[in-house]
């Protein structure tokens, strides 16, 4: 079987693989990171995102071969080795961005790469179309969007600390 | 999934290669749209050539007249292209609205035009502002790549290196998305160049993207949204299905180019 050796959150990791293995399968079921979530498994859902080299990829619809050499990061990747969160990660906690949680792991890190890629800032509804892959069937978006909009302004250095949300 | 043999070759010489020997194998760019139909079953090939390690294959370049895209570009890198924005801005505004975020960091130029679904965007664009098509064989133009809905004049060993797109006097594009899927119901590609005026319909064509003539000829006329009033759509080659009819998508490309000829000003 073929062996595929790559960087998964900062540190090096192999698995024999088969060619048919896709790189969320190589994630959960090989280096047993279950953080990245199967939802869909057409490409549509992106609870499966991951990054691949810097950028935003759903992780059902890569092979794992294809990340030879790669530097993958995945939710589990995000906090500090002393568990403090990612500016994305408590904004999503502050701002109850989730309810089940299920999509959360690739809504996370899709906004995290929608954030990196626009030092501009992002709109409200530029937010909304920048998660067009991602689907969330319990909490209608809203407060996923309120997430974002303060998580990029501590991500930006706007602020120092994330804005609170409102009691 | 079946199983494949894989393949990564580093130049299109080895990729022809082995696509050469062995007729079952598929060549894939993105896997945007060929992981999915592994995913299903629904094609079988002995190995999969992958050509994401053909560093000769990315990149963009611009000249006086022309934008030449290399085939393994990523629609993401088309989009953020200060370049391309500056040539022919509504190619990298199309470039942004393709799929979503994770589908424009994988998706590539090449894989889209060479799969030609009936659906996808970039057919538009290539027909509309009289693209020229670089394999490593030949060049082809446009108006003779697309043969029929997912198929093109591409020879089995044949692989798309780059597209050159001549730099236009104006363009747009407009389409209407599936408020689910956000799949191009109809979208309509107007360009005014040195090819002329060129309108290109995808979306709605039962046999793919095709031009629409008769809008050309009103729009050489007159370049505004009201020459296209009197300007009717056949419904005859047309799609209908579950998500607009012949009629409604007939309707539709009227209104895109309308839209894209007030866009493109």
């Amino acid at each position: 079987m073929p062996k595929v050796s790559l960087t998964v959150n900062g540190k090096p990791a192999s698995a024999e693989v088969e060619n048919r293995t896709l790189l969320v399968e190589l994630l959960r079921e090989h280096l047993r990171l279950t953080g990245t979530h199967v939802g869909c498994d057409t490409s549509q859902c992106g609870a499966c995102v991951v990054h691949v080299n810097g950028a935003s990829v759903k992780a059902c619809t890569m092979l794992a071969v294809q990340c030879e050499g790669a530097e993958v990061v995945t939710i589990e990747g995000l906090a500090a080795p002393d568990g403090t969160l990612h500016p994305m990660q408590e904004a999503f906690r502050e701002y109850h961005a989730l309810q089940c949680g299920f999509c959360t792991p690739g809504m996370v890190m899709s906004a995290i790469d929608l954030v990196q890629r626009n030092p501009q800032g992002l709109s409200d509804r530029e937010i909304r179309e920048g998660l067009e892959g991602n689907l969330c069937r319990c909490t209608g978006y809203h407060n996923i969007v309120r997430a974002i909009a303060a998580a990029q302004q501590v991500m930006h250095g706007k602020v120092k600390e994330l804005p609170r949300a409102a009691e | 999934m079946y199983d494949f043999a894989y393949h990564r070759p580093s130049s299109v010489a080895d990729a022809v290669k082995l696509l050469a020997s062995d007729p079952d194998a598929k060549v894939m760019s993105g896997g945007m749209t060929l992981i999915p139909t592994l995913k299903q079953r629904l094609a079988k090939p002995s190995a999969i050539v992958d050509l994401s390690g053909i560093k000769d294959l990315v990149g963009i370049s611009v000249s006086g007249s022309a934008v030449t895209i290399k085939a393994m570009t990523t629609h993401a890198a088309v989009a953020a292209s200060a370049e391309v924005k500056k040539a022919i801005p509504a190619l990298a505004a199309m470039a942004e609205h393709i799929g979503d975020a994770q589908v424009r960091n994988r998706g590539t130029i090449g894989g889209s035009i060479a799969n030609h679904d009936p659906a996808a965007d970039y057919p538009g664009a290539v027909l509309a502002l009289g693209a020229t098509v670089h394999t490593n064989k030949r060049k082809i133009a446009a108006d003779d790549f697309f043969t029929g809905m997912f198929s093109t004049a591409l020879a089995p060993d044949e692989i798309v290196t780059a597209v050159e797109f001549p730099i236009p006097e104006k363009a747009a594009y407009v389409k209407f998305p599936n408020p689910a899927s956000r799949y191009a119901m109809v979208g309509v590609f107007v360009a005014k160049g040195p090819a002329g005026v060129r309108v290109a319909v995808t979306g709605a064509g039962a046999n793919g993207v095709f031009r629409h003539t008769a809008m050309e000829e009103a729009l050489a006329k007159n370049w505004s949204p009201d020459a296209l009033h009197d300007v009717g759509t056949a419904e005859e080659g047309l799609n209908g299905d579950i998500h607009a009819s012949k009629e409604y998508r007939a309707h539709l490309v009227g209104v895109m180019a309308k839209r894209a000829v007030a866009k493109a000003g």
